[in-house]
């Protein structure tokens, strides 16, 4: 297991540093940043001279050496639109960002779990036609379009809930809904497969021939072996949705990373793209790794090998 | 006629298939009494483990039984409620199942699954538990029992995880054992010493044993009573010295005929074999379904065939007269 | 009896098993009828998608409001007068485009990778798993949108970015598909007899990959519709006066209390196309699948 984490960790890392060295050249290939800097009408000399001051002028390896030794210490630069250094800015809507993706996930997984077993064990009746055909339903429908919906109806129909802003608990409702929504058929299918799989396990056969109720063949027999890949899952999809929060996010005002993020693209704020991207993709990185050792430990076979 | 622990009459299992109905098990009749060990031979697919799960009602879905009687200890199985089914199932009746490497939940450890069927049927507290468990696991010859339980089933090897599976099943003092081809899946010095082992416990304990196998050589050393099973049929019943000495159905006839003997059976000899394959169970026949790979075949074996039965109890379905 | 029957699944195996599957052949009625009418939007359209009539704006479609509605306009107008019917029609070879390259962009990058890392293994395995790996924890809304605002939004840089982003699953199921056929009789007689790898590659690969290949093909294709939505959504995907189907969703998003149904459209629409493409891909799954699995 110390050996499986161990690889997993270096894994991690040479792919955190490819992601930050594709986030470095994503703003070095989108323009002249000293002319950005400097602004639009400003003359040669100055642009040159914010060159040299921020280095800019020097080899990209160099840049981005500094770059990725500044950003470890957590200075990300500045943003050409806040008076806020990038950082500060992105600390400040993350809260927003993770709340918004726990309660997607939450709400994906008591959507996805009931309705995944209840379609393993009904497995060719209605339930199981019913769950499948939601799930696939749930995946052709656009993102956007759902949360649109979703605001005309219980927001300016019903009049439920709030449909933007990120001001008190209640407008977090609805883009939850839609952000979880999304997750919810990928983990329904996940838990259900696994069921599938499980039910007809020979040690099913064994835990009914013990006498045990229906209840506890299902729960502690089936759905313990049948949920450790739907819990890896599950933080994978954590990592979706802190990506995935750009449209749910910008389609609700919501004031997150994913917000921010639209906001900066369109402005081409690009110092503060740079510095979400990089958080974003390292979230997901460690995400994933949690994942992959969270699996690990929840599968006996793994955790007790060496 | 003695009072048996387990009497099973014209049981029948039938699983539909694409083709129609699959009559995996047709008109099977068994019946062990306290004590006794039955043993159930065939070749694969002849309906033996669905025999067996039928009995515990641990059948796939789909699968359907029916039976004129199935009654365990003068108590009507056939319709008893799910409910006093699971009350009866690894209580006073337990099953051992051919795949150890399969049988235990890869989640959880040797101990907790020791421990469910006796906490489960009220037999006692974790501690009671606990103690039965290591007591049991000694029994069947596991050493540092203790240590054992806090293992998980993929740190045992497929004999001990069989030992534990046996221990599992004799946790609440069952009165009948069910044991479907315990040793198939195992290797063959291994299947000797587990073979042993449950002759030995059935002694001890004083089980009546249900024990699905197509071993000859067992059976001969170990068997009360013998049941010949061919393509989902009871083809030949009774006491094993009458089986064994004095076969009445072919296939029995055949069946035996292909143990090599020690001394006996020259060396490099073939063994013996049955010609022809099993006939399809999917749609009904009436006649013998031997026949055509009998040797003794003739016209009239396309009727059907009434169950016959000596004095001594000894039961076959063939209309040849017994020659010896 | 052989035991090195390939296991995988060939495509023109069971042909009965896809007529007898409803949805897919619902899907393929539907998504013919979406081609043809994107081949000949011309033809079908009733009005030019792009002229606007200003007094004629946002009339609703019949089974909206009957009152306000105009018979000519069957799905009503937009709220420059566009007809909303035309702009949708027109709409479809902007998403069955973007769809359809993209999928071939990435079909094409990952099955390489995919190919290269399930056949030679070891290093070059490694260095494919790496990509693939780096690649997920890439953000692609996000990745999306920032090179669309650096580059410019239109239809070709749309499908460049979205075809070097959705590649990974190719990648990864042609991998562990030619690892399984690499070890396949006749692969080994191929090699035997001194095939060179390219043309083992293209002459006994490829052609049993079809069928995961169009599988992974069709997912990804929707996926690409799916996105070019959200970007062309969001402002920076395919740019106005375009019909793109995400762009007529954020042009209604103004007039979404009164007319909600300007909204509701296109998103159906895309709904339709999307569950269409899906819904082939699990038919081809199932019908070319190994027997039992469903």
């Amino acid at each position: 297991m110390l050996r499986f984490a161990l690889r997993r960790a270096l894994l991690a890392l040479a792919v955190g540093l490819a992601v930050s060295a594709i986030a470095f050249l994503l703003l070095r290939v989108s323009g002249d940043l000293a002319a950005a800097i400097a602004g639009e009408d400003a003359p040669a000399a100055e642009v040159e001279r914010i060159r040299a001051q921020f280095g800019l002028d020097r080899p990209l390896l160099v840049q981005y050496a500094e770059w990725l030794g500044r950003a470890l210490l957590g200075d990300l630069g500045r943003s050409l639109f806040y008076p806020q250094s990038v950082s500060a800015l992105i600390l400040d809507r993350l809260p927003n960002t993770a709340l918004l993706a726990t309660l997607g996930l939450l709400l994906a997984l008591l959507i996805s779990i009931p309705l995944g077993v209840a379609a393993a064990i009904g497995r060719n009746t209605w339930v199981d036609r019913l769950a499948l055909g939601l799930a696939v339903l749930g995946q052709a429908m656009p993102n956007f379009w759902f949360a649109l919906l979703l605001i005309i109806v219980f927001g300016l129909m019903l009049q439920w809930a709030p449909i933007s802003g990120s001001e008190g608990f209640a407008s977090f409702i609805l883009p939850a809904v839609a952000l979880g929504w999304f997750s919810a058929p990928v983990l329904m299918r996940l838990t259900r497969a696994g069921m599938v799989e499980v039910l007809s396990a020979d040690y099913i056969r064994t835990a009914h021939a013990k006498g045990l109720p229906v209840r506890t063949v299902l729960f502690k027999h089936a759905l313990r072996n049948a949920i450790v890949p739907v819990v890896a899952l599950a933080s994978v999809q954590f990592g979706n949705m802190l990506s995935g929060s750009v449209v749910i996010e910008t389609v609700f005002a919501l004031q997150g990373i994913g917000y921010l993020a639209w906001e900066s693209i369109s402005r081409r704020d690009f110092p503060v793209v740079q510095g979400i991207l990089l958080v974003v993709a390292l979230f997901y990185v460690v995400l994933t790794m949690v994942a992959d050792l969270l699996n690990a430990w929840l599968d006996p076979r793994i955790r007790r090998a060496a | 006629m003695r009072q048996a622990l387990l009497d099973v009459r014209r049981l029948s299992v039938r699983i539909p298939v694409e083709a129609g109905t699959l009559h995996a098990v047709r008109d099977a009749s068994l019946a062990i009494g306290r004590g006794e060990t039955l043993c159930v031979v065939g070749e694969s697919g002849c309906g033996k483990s669905l025999t067996s799960l039928a009995i515990m009602g641990l059948l796939p879905p789909g699968a359907v039984r029916s039976a004129e009687l199935l009654s365990f200890d003068g108590e009507d199985l056939l319709r008893a409620p799910r409910s006093r089914m699971r009350a009866l199932r690894g209580n006073r009746m337990a099953m051992i199942f051919q795949e150890p490497m399969t049988s235990l939940n890869p989640a959880w450890t040797i101990g907790e699954q020791l421990a469910e069927p006796f906490l489960h049927h009220g037999k006692g507290d974790r501690r009671q538990a606990r103690d039965r468990a290591v007591e049991l696991l000694e029994r069947v010859g596991i050493t540092a029992a203790a240590s054992r339980l806090v293992q998980y089933p993929h740190e045992l090897s497929g004999g001990l995880r069989q030992r534990v599976m046996i221990a599992m099943a004799l946790m609440c003092g069952p009165e009948l054992l069910l044991a479907d081809e315990p040793t198939t899946a195992l290797d063959v010095t291994i299947q000797a010493e587990i073979l042993r082992l449950l002759a030995r416990l059935q002694r001890e304990m004083g089980l009546a044993l249900l024990l699905v196998t197509h071993d000859l050589g067992v059976v001969a050393a170990v068997a009360t009573r013998v049941a010949v099973m061919y393509a989902g049929e009871v083809v030949e019943e009774g006491p094993a010295e009458a089986v064994f000495g004095a076969p009445r159905h072919p296939y029995t006839q055949g069946l035996l005929r292909c143990i090599p003997i020690p001394g006996e059976t020259p060396r490099g000899q073939p063994l013996g074999t049955i010609p022809g394959s099993v006939p399809s169970l999917v749609g009904g026949f009436e006649s013998c379904a031997f026949r055509d790979r009998c040797p003794h075949a003739r016209a009239a074996c396309a009727e059907p065939v009434a169950e016959r039965m000596d004095a001594a109890g000894h039961r076959w379905r063939c209309i040849l007269e017994p020659s010896g | 009896m052989s035991v090195t029957a390939p296991s995988l699944p060939a495509v023109r195996r069971r042909p009965g098993r896809w007529l007898g599957n409803p949805g897919f052949v619902v899907a393929a009625v539907v998504l013919g009828a979406i081609l043809l009418m994107a081949v000949l939007a011309p033809l079908v359209a009733p009005f030019d998608p792009y002229e606007q009539v200003l007094d004629r704006r946002m009339l609703p479609p019949g089974f909206v409001d009957a009152e306000r509605a105009s018979p000519a306009h069957l799905l009503g107008t937009d709220n420059l007068g566009r007809d909303y019917l035309s702009r949708l029609i027109y709409g479809a070879r902007i998403s069955l485009l973007i769809g359809f390259f993209t999928m071939l962009v990435s079909g094409v990058i990952g099955t390489v990778l995919g190919v290269a890392a399930g056949y030679f293994g070891g290093r070059v395995d490694a260095v494919v798993s790496f990509l693939v790996t780096t690649r997920l924890s890439l953000p692609v809304v996000m990745v999306a949108l920032a090179v669309v605002a650096v580059v410019g939004g239109s239809l070709q840089v749309v499908v460049l970015v979205l075809g070097l982003l959705l590649w990974d699953r190719f990648a990864v199921v042609m991998r562990s598909a030619t690892m399984q056929l690499r070890g396949l009789d006749y692969v080994l007689a191929a090699r035997a007899i001194g095939s060179s790898t390219p043309r083992i590659l293209l002459t006994e690969l490829l052609p049993n990959l079809a069928s995961s290949l169009v599988v992974v093909a069709s997912y990804e294709m929707a996926q690409a519709i799916l996105l070019e939505a959200a970007l062309s959504f969001l402002g920076l995907g395919v740019q106005p006066p375009l019909p793109s189907w995400g762009l007529m969703v954020a042009e209604a998003r103004e007039f979404m209390l009164f007319e909600p149904w300007m909204i509701v459209l296109p998103g159906i629409a895309i709904c339709v196309l999307v569950l269409a493409i899906n819904l082939l891909g699990d038919g081809i799954r199932d019908a070319t699948a190994p027997e039992g699995r469903a």
